[in-house]
């Protein structure tokens, strides 16, 4: 009698109840004589019964009075059962059962069994629930099982170590030795598992990372194998010979060739012939080119491979399969940081995309136009951003919003088609826009004075139409408020006048106050409008001091204060009135980059001239102090206008960065000169030493040096640094080619001669690059240009 | 890394669930159902890769599914597996149970779930793909329960005796 006769009989009774409550019914009085027969310790049907256990348990029905009964049935010596018995293990024990330290005995026993199959159990048991102690008690069993000489158990050793790996980073080293000698197995599991062991070790540990990088001319051998070799059999998939194996070896590849030149120049011929080689007709093929191109784009290739890699991904936009579409979307949003003029070429398929009924697809065409938007096509995107937001999907809309602001704000070409551009998304998406969005509106409307008039007709016009989108709601009602008197003048050079009068605003702001769609933070705003517009107006304020007075005993406590308080204002101080509800004042923009992954700071050194000595000046370094806002830094360049302006020797300390990232420089000099040098210093963290030595005899005095970077170039820096901060916690992308402009301007006197000198402009850039998970470099201090005499550079 | 691979028919009962994370046994129930949900409102022509799944694991995992006559076979996995080499294991997988059953169809997955994890676990195993030869998984397979049945007739013949 096979064992899943019992289980098949429940199964049936299972599926013949016709109502939930039957099979409740039937599932309940099953476990309760499965409980029953694991109390009485029945030695004949146990593992009957745990399969029986574990298929209620899919079902959803608790289960866990079956931990014990799992590891006695480990513990037993009858093969059926130790299989159920670790089936029974993965599925309902994991680390934070007590039951699961019980185990570890057993396994350690089972994994130096005769029979391979125990074996197996007992490593595929430990490789899907080993908790950190397990991995650590049975980490040497698993070294020594990976040099067995049986191919089945050392591939199962492999993945193993795998999950040990994961668990316990430090014992990693452990498995180093033997992961080498696996590379040279025929057997294709066991290349597999070796693979992704060496895979896991390289990339948590960048000192295996090096060793491994040695490995990098057989790997190579072996992909050639595989891919010249022909018709293999055993390993062919629709035409391409293991491509599982080729594709884990391609990965090993990249993480080998990260970052390194001579690595990567040995894998150049070998991507070149499998990009070239391979059928890209099916599935498969297609797996391995995206694989093939991912590694060329990551490692430092040459530039004919990359060409060739970003064309493989534009003619798999091409292709009528959503799948192979999808994924060239994924890694063209890898690429389009550093690569961005290639995938600029594919700017319109990628647009229209975003037409495509796929919301898979539709979402990564959305995320890569994002990423797309320049300065020259914005106004195109933005035509064609806006008509998607109109037809999205719910779930993208927030996104997509969100990404329009971002997208308008950076390159708007001017404030009116900002302004309009806001407003479009506003009135289409309204509800699902971010809470920030109000007051930077209201910050930029305020800072556009010349187009108050227009705006507020604008938004007085979309409020009559519509009060349901909150946030439209409360920039109108905040404006007409402010600009209710412009509004009331009639005349706008910019849009066609139309006559309001002081009626029609207070009815549509009292529609606000008493529909029940508004939010109660948009009738505070609707409340304070009614309320500025009293001294904006002369004919209603009777009207304006009823409607102020009636809120006064409203149920919302804000309302209900802030009605109060007006009220004050109308009876007591009413002298006051006229000068507390003016214009507000243009408000001070705060950057976008106020949160603390605001890396522009370390760009700006920080000097202190410390006594002068007779025959050395060094510069030494202020501990950094306080976090300091970053309009320090704008002050500093307002300073540095004028070139001979007075000496402010401290810059803006830097600013002390989130953990996840570190910005390192690199050692050279700026400045020679006849024995002066000005050299920077690599430092560890933000800060950078700058030091200046005077190896001449005569005295240095009057030492200033201050250094700056361009305001406006600043804050699109800052943006496209936030970008990558979010793409490194997404998933690793290449940055390279991040610059920004540094301006250095030296004086000093020396033999009662001044000296001076300054970096041109575009002579000094900072470059970033990103190595690892989530650090950001800084690669280099390039000059370009610059005059020979007065500035040397060796990097 | 694989996180779980789930089997379900097309009213969402479960037919297999391996997870290769530990979750509770509600929210592991709750990710049946919310996948389910989201895999079932797909159309039929659109791509196999879905993301948005909230219960599973932030932006970082994706759902790969495949769609056979009254099954869904859906792996949820992390951005380090290929997309399409995890379509084409759920063809591998799909596959090799048509060569062990015999022309696989739903009922023999029912009723024999165990068997069905053996198989997978010939192939996945703690999250990592194994072996993809379909000839060497079977091989394999049919040499465990060979194992098996002779251990059961022995114990039948002793308990005889």
């Amino acid at each position: 009698m096979s064992p899943s006769v019992p289980l098949q009989e429940m199964i049936r009774a299972i599926r013949s109840a016709r109502t939930q409550c039957e099979e409740r019914g039937v599932i309940q009085r099953e476990c309760a004589a499965i409980r029953a027969q694991f109390r009485q310790n029945d030695n004949g049907s146990r593992s009957h019964n745990l399969a029986k256990l574990l298929y209620v348990h899919m079902l959803g029905y608790p289960a866990h009075f079956g931990q014990m009964e799992c590891v006695r049935m480990i513990a037993s010596p009858r093969y059926s059962e130790k299989r159920v018995g670790y089936l029974g293990a993965m599925m309902l024990l994991d680390e934070k059962q007590d039951a699961s330290l019980l185990i570890t005995n057993s396994i350690k026993n089972d994994l130096s069994h005769s029979n391979q199959y125990i074996q197996s159990l007992a490593l595929c048991t430990l490789a899907c629930m080993g908790s950190a102690e397990m991995c650590r008690d049975l980490a040497p069993e698993i070294d020594r099982l990976l040099r067995s000489a049986n191919s089945y158990i050392k591939k199962k050793a492999a993945l193993c170590a795998v999950h040990i790996v994961r668990k316990v980073q430090d014992l990693g080293e452990l498995f180093v030795s033997a992961a080498r000698s696996l590379l040279s197995e025929k057997n294709h599991g066991v290349l597999h598992g070796a693979v992704v062991l060496i895979t896991e070790l390289c990339e948590r540990n960048p000192e295996t990372l090096e060793r491994f990088r040695k490995t990098v001319p057989d790997l190579v051998q072996i992909m050639k194998g595989l891919v010249i070799s022909g018709y293999s059999p055993d390993h062919d998939v629709a035409g391409v010979s293991d491509p599982f194996l080729q594709v884990r070896i391609l990965r090993l590849l990249r993480v080998l060739g990260r970052n390194n030149e001579t690595a990567s120049d040995a894998m150049n011929d070998l991507l070149a012939q499998v990009a070239t080689n391979t059928d890209s007709t099916k599935t498969v093929g297609n797996a391995v080119l995206y694989e093939t191109v991912l590694t060329v784009l990551d490692i430092k290739s040459e530039s004919g491979l990359r060409v060739l890699a970003v064309n493989i991904l534009g003619r798999f936009l091409l292709n009528n399969d959503r799948n192979i579409r999808y994924i060239a979307m994924t890694s063209l949003q890898k690429i389009v940081v550093t690569d961005h003029n290639a995938v600029q070429r594919h700017r319109g398929t990628i647009v229209d995309c975003l037409k495509d009924q796929d919301a898979s697809v539709k979402r990564r065409a959305l995320e890569l136009s994002l990423a797309l938007v320049s300065a020259s096509n914005i106004r195109s995107m933005m035509k064609e951003l806006l008509v998607f937001l109109s037809s999205c999907p719910l779930e993208l809309k927030a996104q997509a919003a969100s990404g329009i602001f971002i997208a308008a704000e950076r390159y708007a070409p001017s404030q009116r088609w900002h302004i309009d551009t806001i407003l479009h998304v506003l009135t289409t998406a309204g509800g699902d826009v971010r809470d920030e969005t109000v007051p930077n509106l209201i910050q930029l409307i305020t800072n556009t004075s010349e187009l108050h008039c227009y705006t507020v007709h604008k938004l007085y016009r979309a409020l009559l139409e519509d009060i349901s989108q909150q946030s439209l709601v409360q920039v109108a009602c905040w404006c007409i408020g402010e600009y209710g008197d412009l509004l009331l003048r009639g005349e706008c050079q910019e849009t066609e006048p139309v006559q309001v009068t002081e009626d029609d605003v207070l009815d549509a702001l009292e529609t606000v106050l008493q529909s029940h769609m508004s939010s109660p933070a948009t009738r505070g705003f609707a409340l304070t409008a009614t309320m500025k517009l009293s001294t904006r107006i002369s004919d209603n304020v009777d009207r304006i001091r009823s409607i102020v007075s009636i809120y006064g005993s409203c149920i919302d406590l804000e309302l209900q204060q802030r009605a109060v308080e007006y009220n004050a204002l109308f009876k007591k101080y009413d002298h006051m009135r006229a000068a507390v509800l003016e214009r507000m004042p243009v408000i001070q923009r705060n950057s976008s980059g106020q949160n603390s992954e605001d890396a522009s700071e370390e760009t700006i050194k920080e000097i202190q001239v410390t006594k002068v000595k007779q025959e050395e000046l060094v510069l030494a370094q202020q501990p950094a102090g306080p976090v300091r806002s970053h309009d320090q830094v704008c002050d500093l360049l307002d300073l540095l206008s004028g070139p001979q302006e007075p000496l402010q020797p401290s810059l803006a300390p830097a600013q002390p960065i989130s953990t996840t990232t570190a910005l390192m420089l690199d050692r050279f000099y700026i400045w020679t000169q006849k024995g002066f040098i000005l050299e920077h210093n690599l430092d560890s963290g933000l800060l950078a030493t700058l030091t200046a030595s005077n190896s001449s005899d005569s005295d240095i005095s009057s030492f200033t040096l201050q250094a700056a970077v361009p305001k406006v170039r600043l804050s699109v820096f800052v943006s496209e640094l936030e970008q990558i901060m979010r793409n490194i916690k997404d998933g690793s992308i290449g940055v390279d080619g991040l610059s920004l402009n540094l301006f250095l301007i030296l004086k000093y006197e020396i033999t009662g001669i001044n000296r001076e000198g300054a970096s041109t402009p575009n002579s000094l850039f900072l470059s970033f690059f990103k190595s690892g998970h989530d650090v950001l470099h800084l690669r280099s201090f390039s000059l370009f240009r610059c005059r020979t005499d007065l500035i040397e550079v060796i990097t | 890394m694989i996180k779980a691979i789930l089997i379900f028919n097309n009213h969402g009962k479960p037919r297999l669930s391996k997870f290769y994370e530990h979750f509770n046994e509600d929210i592991e129930q709750q990710i049946i159902r919310e996948t389910f949900h989201l895999v079932s409102k797909r159309d039929e022509n659109v791509c196999n890769f879905l993301e948005g799944g909230m219960l599973i694991g932030g932006s970082d995992y994706k759902l790969i599914y495949r769609h056979y006559a009254t099954l869904y076979f859906v792996f949820c996995v992390d951005s380090s597996e290929s997309e399409l080499g995890i379509l084409d294991l759920i063809q591998v997988f799909v596959e090799t149970l048509d060569k062990c059953f015999e022309n696989v169809c739903e009922l023999d997955l029912i009723f024999h779930v165990d068997k069905v994890h053996h198989i997978l676990a010939e192939m996945v195993m703690g999250g990592m793909v194994l072996e993809t030869n379909m000839n060497e998984i079977i091989t394999q397979v049919d040499l465990q329960n060979k194992m098996e049945k002779s251990e059961l007739l022995l114990a039948d013949k002793c308990s005889f005796a």
